[in-house]
């Protein structure tokens, strides 16, 4: 798929890689058909487990990194807690990562539409967040 | 204490951990998703491996070799809590080649609310915190610490949990010890062995 130049990049942390994996291609296809912002996922464990590795959360930050930030969506308790505690330590992950508060399934749609139109990472942040706000009754 | 002391430290607990793997297992199997005591068991291996491989040369640099090798290798949520506590505590200590109880606690007590912070936790809500906080508050007396740890999480029995995947769980989550609590323990009785022996 053709990548939008200097776009916000989009990190999916998931306990599962099937979910982050899946949940990245439902985006990309909701995003429509124009060029799309970089997006990267780290589910589950090296040996493809369920949980969370903050090497492979380090490794797609820097895949998704265009200069531009980068977006992180996580799904659940460690995933969140692990992207949390190496922002706070300052040196693991590319410069201007944001880890999103938003949920991940629509949040990551919201953030990819908006990402790839050109929105800065306020904006991807913003947009992913207002997902919350979405009521389904 | 110097370096070689927090090594031992940490080696200790780390033999420990793997000594009680299977009881914090089947904790985390109780309130949990069952894999508390191999998670920590990969990650404290991970630990001494990498104090062996890196061979840090203060106290802090112990403590943040073991907390980033935490983070990065225990694959739960404890990873980043028990990192984030020995990074906090490490940094806190700066480059000191030796540090006395009172520094100590004083690092720990940093390091603690660190992991307060990162994981939203209030005293009584079953977590590592119910065990963290009064072991903290007992030292420099290590022995005294260890006891308070056990008593602290001994304590998280009958409460019901209100942080992580245990609190789905409501009031059934009543009537086990946190597992978080429970490993918490385990390296302050790791601290208080190792202090006796030196």
């Amino acid at each position: 798929m053709p990548e939008r130049a200097g776009a916000v990049g989009l990190v999916l942390v998931s306990h599962s890689r099937e979910v982050a994996e899946s949940v990245a291609r439902l985006a990309a296809g909701l995003a429509g058909g124009g060029d799309l912002a970089p997006v990267a996922t780290a589910g589950g464990t090296p040996d493809g487990g369920l949980g969370t590795s903050a090497d492979l959360i380090a490794e797609a930050a820097r895949a998704a990194d265009r200069g531009a930030g980068v977006a992180v969506l996580a799904d659940l308790g460690s995933a969140v807690l692990t992207v949390q505690a190496m922002l706070a330590e300052g040196d693991e992950l590319p410069r201007d990562t944001r880890l999103v508060d938003a949920p991940f399934l629509e949040g990551a749609v919201a953030a990819l539409v908006t990402a790839s139109a050109g929105g800065d990472l306020s904006a991807v942040a913003e947009a992913a967040g207002e997902a919350y706000t979405y009521r389904k009754i | 204490m110097d370096a070689g002391f927090f090594r031992r430290w940490l080696t200790t607990a780390a033999l420990a951990v793997e000594r009680e793997a299977d009881r914090l297992t089947e904790l985390d199997s109780a309130i949990g998703d069952a894999d508390h005591g191999s998670n920590m068991r990969r990650g404290t291996a991970a630990v001494t491996a990498a104090l062996d491989k890196e061979g840090p040369a203060t106290p802090g640099a112990v403590l943040l070799v073991a907390g980033r090798t935490l983070v990065s290798t225990v694959g739960g949520a404890a990873g980043p809590l028990f990192g984030t506590l020995l990074r906090r505590t490490g940094k806190a200590l700066g480059d000191a080649e030796r540090v006395g109880g009172e520094e100590l606690r004083q690092a720990l007590a940093t390091g603690v609310e660190a992991v307060a912070q990162l994981g939203g936790a209030a005293p009584g809500d079953k977590t590592m915190l119910d065990a963290l906080r009064p072991a903290v508050e007992a030292l420099p007396d290590a022995a005294a610490a260890a006891r308070a740890a056990a008593r602290g999480a001994e304590a998280t029995v009958p409460l019901r949990a209100r942080k992580g995947r245990a609190s789905y769980l409501g009031e059934r989550s009543e009537g086990h010890m946190d597992p978080g609590a429970a490993s918490a323990t385990l390296l302050f009785e790791a601290l208080a062995e190792v202090t006796a022996d030196a």
